[in-house]
């Protein structure tokens, strides 16, 4: 390849991944801000291996949610189907537990089975009401949400599911050879898949141009209802993984976990570069932005003179600065609303 | 789009129904004034959110907002040993209601950015000012002057059965003042039209003259401003300040503005509509002990009135549409 | 000759590199009525945009009235008397009628309050200028595409225009009522208004225009008086090129019949409808807009499925309720409306063009066969002649043409045995559209089995070898195209 082909073979790949550019340049420049000011007590194993076993919490449900956007929805319901799954899995776990409190060796794999095709079940149900109902996603989500969670307040009376057997937690808050976490395998795990779906499927390229025209897609011979029903099942299963691991990080369950995490998992998404309206975004991206975050809040907790509590201005701010970026950069406004 | 409060306030009235048929405490006065009592809040963030919803945005921030600026408020107020009136911490908040909102403003109307991503980030924003620049704690204690606007009554209301009786807050007067107010300006000042032309579309608003920019800058100003009246009403009626409190409503109050027939893409809705649909949704939170069902189910019951109300919506838009269609398809062929 | 009332000199515009006006003019006299014409891209909305006060030219000047326009903003031009009447009319759907009449009014005279009984009585005052009889309550979006420009030219007669630029006015437009179009546009010559209509459509430019401008690549081509243009000549200035006159002629026609449909009704749209259509024929449907024949496009792709009746193909009775059961059968539909309906173009031309077959294209489990893929999307890129440096770049990157041969081709890439193209060239330059037209009749004799629903008569007659025609859904004629002739076919219509 002549130096002017791999040139321009370098410039294309900048152009068409600006929004990746900058995430990576802000995130090195944290990093190396980070080793400049705390390298100690930043760049240890144990900090990166807190991270890592902490992130995969809600960095599951962000991939969920950023499927459904790509399809030009969202999913407000995911941290309910989140904490329904972990209750749910929680009382499972609880009943066959044995006497002295172990588990017998199919507990914690059957565990994750059905906590799955609950999600799926659950995401179905979300994914029925966007594409039979024709109810707008955000509205649909925002009621299977309140649903959700009154199902699982109902459940355990409004109070917390604990007293696992410790055993759970134990194993998912383990590190494979002392080093890698567990729910980091699991996150990586769902991760490729995802990443094989979107860039080697035909699901992948269908769900992007569904996203960008729902009715060229018909048009097209697509199949929308089923497109969109697998997509909220697949979310509804990230969900559900998700809520596992916030069992076992907290050795509990409740109603009301991660509240927080609903509208964050959206902002870390549109950090990635998904557009809310629909067609666009990449994993590589929505990975970025998870991993960016978590690297600014776990630095400004070593700032014990900064509250934990900016870490919620940092990422407003980040969020808007990057979209002010956008804004500058970019010939055409990516988020032009599409009129028909 | 055609007129959906008649069918609204059917639902609404059938519920309270209902609930009489079950419990015979419906119609009575200190229920109905626990009611109205328990819009004030809620009606007021609708009328911010509705606003925003019809020029085809959207506003998940005004919580954060009001959480921002009634705890400066009454934090400052405080400090300061404040003893006068209620006029100086509304003129404060609103103030401060409409800084926060220019935030908003500038983003969505002078940079034209979706307003859910901005509105979130300025959530977030909101947030971390107040629990971390300001450090926010609960304050049990809130200035006297506060104290007495929360406490003081337009009248009593006594439930002749049961002997209970319920205040009817001097604050239910904002809400019905607001509304007013929001009403005339969209039926009968051009910034009013403007909002509902942007919705509709924007770039036909452009074209006609509107200075879109500056509108939806100054309409975000005047929810902050809405937002902030909302919160230190809040905080009065409440007797302390919680921070977090408010945290999580919005979700709650955009429901009850769709249910009452404001289309989430913009253009269509009517303030009567977002109030009655906001109504159904303080009823059925507030009326779960009369119609005999614990509280715990209350979750379960808003999430499925969320997805009945939505669904039927989406159904009647759909066969509209198709009814639209059909009438122009048969008004041709009788020209032809 | 009269007065000019609008002088556009030696105007140059370029975006971002892209030298969009390369010295063109344009002259209009008061009360004249002028046709804009050019291919997609050869820079007529950009100079309207110009006369407008959207854009302001690099170089060059506007003369209104004999005086130059420096920099004008486009609420100066409104006041100056110039109005756009923009394709999409610019109305407000949410609004009601006498709204959206009055609102450039009362804004152009900065009110603040509004009074509805004014707004009112400037919109009957609106109306009456070209006796729009419409209920001035009515919501916009219940009113038909006819009256929403209705609504667009009233509104744009309430502030003194002297000049109105219409934008390919006609499109939507039934033939009754671009008559009625015609009368109203006479109408206001009458008045001293002038018009400048954008159209590429030559009939019209000889229907209504006295003077004619053609753009072709940001230059000007021609201008004059239309009494010395003729269809050839339009054609080489459009396009630079000479177009024979090919009508289409099918060299081998199938023994047994393709497709075959027997009394084919949808209710309230049409009803027994039937035809056969064999191997290597092109058939056109043709009638007004409200015919039917757009909803038997839909019919026959699954889109609206057919109330009652029977689709055979190949001799077999098959069911078609969903596109995906047209598709298993092998039959494709170019739909009507291309930028909402047929195509996804902020996404890669080569998505869009493999779409339709993309299940073809895998290994297991949906997977992609990359190797299969790119081979694929090349082949198609390269047959189709569709123009682009990288099929990875967005499918809004191609010219109007193009646009409609990403469409052909991601339907074509499926090994169609029926293809049913609606409205195949609407929009369409006249160089695509003999282009479009010459794929056709290859695919026609390669086998395929072709009907072309089309209002437009010239394009139906040259290129099908029979033509129905639909009106008030129903069958009422059919014929060799042959032997057809426009008047005739449309007396049947009407």
């Amino acid at each position: 390849m002549s130096t002017q082909q791999a040139g321009s073979n370098l410039k294309t790949l900048y152009t068409r991944n600006r929004h990746i550019w900058r995430l990576v340049i802000v995130m090195l420049a944290w990093i190396v801000f980070m080793a400049l000011t705390k390298f100690n007590k930043f760049y240890t194993l144990i900090n990166f291996q807190t991270m890592a076993s902490q992130f995969p919490e809600f960095g599951l449900m962000a991939l969920g949610v950023m499927l459904c956007m790509i399809t030009g929805g969202i999913d407000l319901s995911a941290v309910s189907i989140a904490n329904l799954s972990a209750i749910l899995m929680g009382f499972l776990l609880k009943s066959i537990a044995q006497a002295d409190g172990s588990l017998p060796f199919y507990a914690i794999p059957l565990m994750f089975a059905l906590g799955m095709v609950l999600g799926a079940v659950l995401g179905a149900f979300n994914g029925l009401l966007v594409s039979k109902a024709h109810i707008p996603p955000i509205l649909a989500t925002l009621g299977t949400s309140e649903l959700f969670t009154g199902i699982a307040i109902v459940f355990t009376n409004g109070n917390a599911v604990s007293k696992l057997p410790v055993q759970y937690a134990l194993s998912i808050n383990n590190k494979i050879g002392g080093l890698v976490p567990v729910q980091l395998l699991i996150f990586i795990a769902m991760a490729l898949f995802i990443w094989v779906l979107l860039s080697r499927t035909t699901y992948g390229t269908k769900i992007y141009l569904l996203g960008t025209n729902a009715e060229a897609a018909r048009f097209s011979g697509l199949k929308n209802d089923r497109l969109l029903i697998k997509t909220y099942m697949i979310s509804g299963v990230c969900a559900a993984l998700g809520g596992l691991i916030m069992l076992a990080n907290y050795n509990s369950a409740r109603a009301n976990y991660g509240s927080v995490y609903v509208l964050q998992c959206v902002l870390i998404v549109v950090l990635g570069g998904v557009s809310p309206l629909g067609g666009r975004g990449r994993i590589s991206g929505v990975v970025l932005a998870i991993f960016l975050l978590r690297m600014l809040e776990t630095g400004i907790n070593r700032f014990p003179q900064i509250s934990s509590y900016y870490i919620s201005l940092i990422w407003g701010s980040v969020l808007i600065l990057v979209m002010v970026l956008d804004y500058f950069t970019e010939r055409r406004h990516p988020f032009r609303k599409r009129r028909s | 789009m055609r007129r959906n409060e008649p069918y609204i306030f059917l639902v609404v009235l059938a519920l309270c129904v209902l609930i009489e048929i079950r419990s015979g405490q419906f119609f009575t006065a200190n229920n109905l004034t626990d009611i109205a009592s328990a819009m004030i809040v809620p009606g007021l963030f609708a009328v911010g959110a509705f606003m925003v919803i019809v020029s085809g945005g959207i506003d998940v921030s005004f919580p954060a907002l009001a959480s921002l600026t009634s705890y400066a408020t009454t934090k400052y107020l405080l400090d300061t040993g404040y003893t006068g009136g209620i006029w100086l911490p509304i003129v404060i908040s609103l103030a401060l209601g409409a800084l926060l909102g220019a935030f908003n403003g500038i983003f969505i109307g002078y940079f034209s950015l979706p307003a859910l991503i901005v509105t979130l980030g300025t959530s977030s924003v909101f947030k971390g000012v107040m629990q971390g620049a300001l450090n926010s704690v609960q304050l049990a204690v809130i200035p006297p002057g506060m104290r007495e606007f929360g406490t003081s009554s337009l009248f009593v209301a006594t439930n002749s059965i049961s002997g209970l009786t319920s205040r009817m807050p001097v604050a239910f007067l904002a809400l019905l003042i607001v509304n007013g107010l929001a009403f005339l300006m969209l039926r009968y000042s051009y910034f009013g039209r403007g909002i509902y032309a942007i919705g509709g579309n924007e770039t036909s608003a452009v074209r006609a003259g509107f200075n879109t920019k500056r509108g939806k800058f100054f309409l975000y100003v005047i929810v902050g401003m809405i937002a902030s009246l909302a919160g230190l009403i809040r905080t009065c009626m409440m007797q302390q300040n919680h921070p977090t409190n408010m945290l999580g409503m919005e979700m709650n109050i955009i429901a009850g503005v769709v249910l009452g027939g404001t289309a989430i893409k913009g253009g269509a809705g009517s303030l009567s509509g977002a109030a009655l649909g906001t109504l159904l949704i303080v009823i059925v939170e507030n009326s779960m002990i009369l119609l005999g069902i614990p509280t715990i189910w209350k979750s379960v019951f808003t999430g499925a009135l969320i997805i009945i109300g939505t669904g039927v919506s989406a159904f009647q838009v759909l066969r509209a549409n198709r009814i639209t269609k059909n009438r122009i398809a048969w008004k041709e062929m009788s020209k032809a | 000759m009269a007065k000019s009332l609008l002088r556009a000199v030696d105007i140059h515009k370029s975006f971002a590199g892209v030298h969009a006006l390369k010295g063109v003019s344009l002259e209009i006299a008061a009360g004249e009525i002028h046709c804009l014409a050019g291919e997609n891209g050869c820079g007529k909305s950009t100079l309207i945009k110009i006369i407008s006060g959207v854009y302001q030219p690099d170089s060059g000047d506007i003369e209104f009235d004999g005086k130059i326009l420096g920099k004008i903003t486009p609420i100066d031009a409104i006041m100056l008397g110039i109005q756009v009447i923009y394709q999409d009319f610019s109305v407000f759907p949410n609004l009601t009628v006498m709204e959206n009449l009055a609102l450039n009014t009362e804004l152009s005279q900065k009110r603040k309050i509004v009074s509805w009984k004014r707004i009112r009585e400037i919109a009957q005052t609106a109306v009456k200028k070209i006796n729009f009889d419409v209920d001035l309550d009515a919501q916009v979006s219940t009113l038909s595409v006819a009256q929403k420009q209705m609504v667009a030219i009233s509104r744009a007669l309430m502030s003194n225009a002297r000049l109105i630029i219409m934008d390919e006015p006609t499109t939507a437009l039934t033939k009754k009522e671009v008559q009625a179009l015609f009368k109203i546009i006479l109408q206001l010559k009458a008045q001293g208004i002038s018009i400048l209509f954008v159209s590429h459509k030559l009939n019209e430019v000889f229907e209504i225009s006295e003077r004619f401008t053609i753009f072709r690549n940001g230059e000007l081509v021609q201008t004059g008086s239309t009494a010395d243009l003729d269809s050839a000549k339009f054609t080489y200035y459009m396009t630079g090129r000479e177009f024979g006159k090919k009508n289409f002629v099918p060299e081998t026609i199938g023994e047994e019949p393709l497709l075959e449909v027997r009394d084919l009704t949808l209710d309230g749209y049409f009803e027994n409808v039937s035809f056969t259509l064999r191997a290597g024929e092109i058939i056109g449907v043709t009638g007004l807009l409200d015919s039917g024949r757009s909803e038997l496009a839909l019919s026959l792709f699954g889109i609206r499925p057919a109330s009652s009746g029977d689709i055979l193909l190949k001799g077999k009775k098959v069911s078609i309720k969903n596109p995906q059961d047209a598709v298993r059968h092998k039959i494709g539909l170019v739909p009507e409306d291309r930028l909402s309906e047929g195509l996804f173009l902020p996404q890669s031309i080569q998505d869009n063009v493999i779409i339709s077959e993309i299940d073809r294209l895998t290994t297991t489990l949906g997977l992609f066969d990359r190797a299969k893929r790119e081979k694929e999307i090349l082949r198609l890129v390269s047959d189709f002649a569709i123009a682009t440096p990288d099929p990875r770049n967005a499918c809004q990157t191609l010219s109007g043409g193009n646009q409609q041969r990403v469409v052909l081709a991601k339907w074509l890439a499926c090994n169609l045995d029926v293809l049913v193209l609606s409205g195949p060239t609407v929009g369409v330059d006249i160089g695509s559209k003999h282009d479009i037209h010459a794929i056709l009749h290859d695919l026609a004799r390669n086998g395929m089995g072709i009907i072309i629903i089309s209002d437009d008569l010239p394009e139906v007659i040259e290129n099908c070898s029979r033509v129905i025609v639909l009106k008030g859904g129903r069958i009422v004629h059919e014929m060799d195209a042959q032997n057809a002739n426009e008047q005739q076919i449309l007396a049947h219509m009407m």
